[in-house]
């Protein structure tokens, strides 16, 4: 699918980043008029993605992380959300509720959020070379043509 | 993000502000901690009414206050929570664990 808009941002695993992140994707996602909810969605489910990129892709260094926000046909904003860290040994187990390498700290509920707060949710990794994530969301148009 | 509380009768009111998510989350658990610690309360109500975005950070913190409380013998609620947070923890199904007062 063409997009119809496209922002590439690129930023450092630093924790500040994550708000950053989030607010950058809301900023580009005004132009679909958005309501309080979508936003709130959309900003949850970007933040759930950085933070995996800052706390397990690089758990020991501060890496590269890439976040491409594309405006597609029929108000669906897609979000990917892409590091070059030491990626995910099994997808589908990390995906589960609960299930957390990262002790007390993290709840394990991160992927299930974004699952539950977008549309669409695909995650790619190749342990040692990164992790992908792309996510897609539906805006409403309220009424709008 | 910034934690105020006050403790009255033995019940710990602690009022979060701004946003919590994991750049903040481990000062946010240390102060809260801190008060817990501090007051032994025997109940604590996590007051949630000026907190404009939490993500699954804010589950864990929330989740181990719970238990943290749990160890005192004590209860811990969530209160005054906007629409943003109560989605969250809506869909880690934190309210089930956790009783929530919604604004
Ligand atoms: N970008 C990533 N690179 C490497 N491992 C990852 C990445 N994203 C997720 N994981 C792995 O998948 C697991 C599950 O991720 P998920 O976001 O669901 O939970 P969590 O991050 O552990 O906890 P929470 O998000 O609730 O704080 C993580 O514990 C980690 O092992
Ligand atoms: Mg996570």
């Amino acid at each position: 699918m063409s997009a119809l808009n496209t922002v590439k941002v690129e930023f450092q695993s630093h924790s500040a980043n994550e708000a950053f992140a989030r607010s950058c994707a809301a900023c580009f996602a005004a132009q679909l008029d958005p309501t309080l909810e979508e936003l709130g969605d959309l900003k949850t489910a970007v933040s759930e993605a950085v933070t995996n990129a800052v706390v397990h892709a690089y758990p020991a260094e501060i890496g590269r992380v890439l976040m491409k926000l594309r405006l597609l046909e029929g108000n669906v904003l897609e979000v990917t959300v892409k590091d070059w860290g030491c990626g995910i040994p099994d997808v589908e187990k990390a995906m589960e509720p609960l299930y957390t390498t990262g002790g007390e700290e993290r709840s394990g509920m991160g992927f299930s959020i974004m699952a539950c707060f977008m549309d669409k949710l695909h995650v790619r990794s190749v342990p040692g070379r990164g992790t992908s994530v792309v996510m897609r969301k539906k805006f409403s148009t309220r009424g709008k043509p | 993000m910034k934690i105020t509380g006050s403790c009255r009768e033995g019940v710990l009111t602690l009022r979060f502000h701004g946003e919590l998510d994991h750049h903040v989350s481990r000062e946010a658990m240390e102060a809260l901690s801190e008060r817990i610690d501090a007051f032994l309360p025997g109940s604590c109500v996590l007051d949630l009414r000026d907190l404009s975005f939490m993500d699954s950070s804010g589950i864990a913190l929330i989740l181990r206050a719970e238990k943290k409380m749990r160890e005192l013998d004590g209860s811990l609620r969530i209160s005054g929570v906007g629409e943003q947070p109560l989605r969250v923890l809506r869909a880690a199904g934190t309210d089930k664990r956790i009783p929530i007062e919604s604004e």
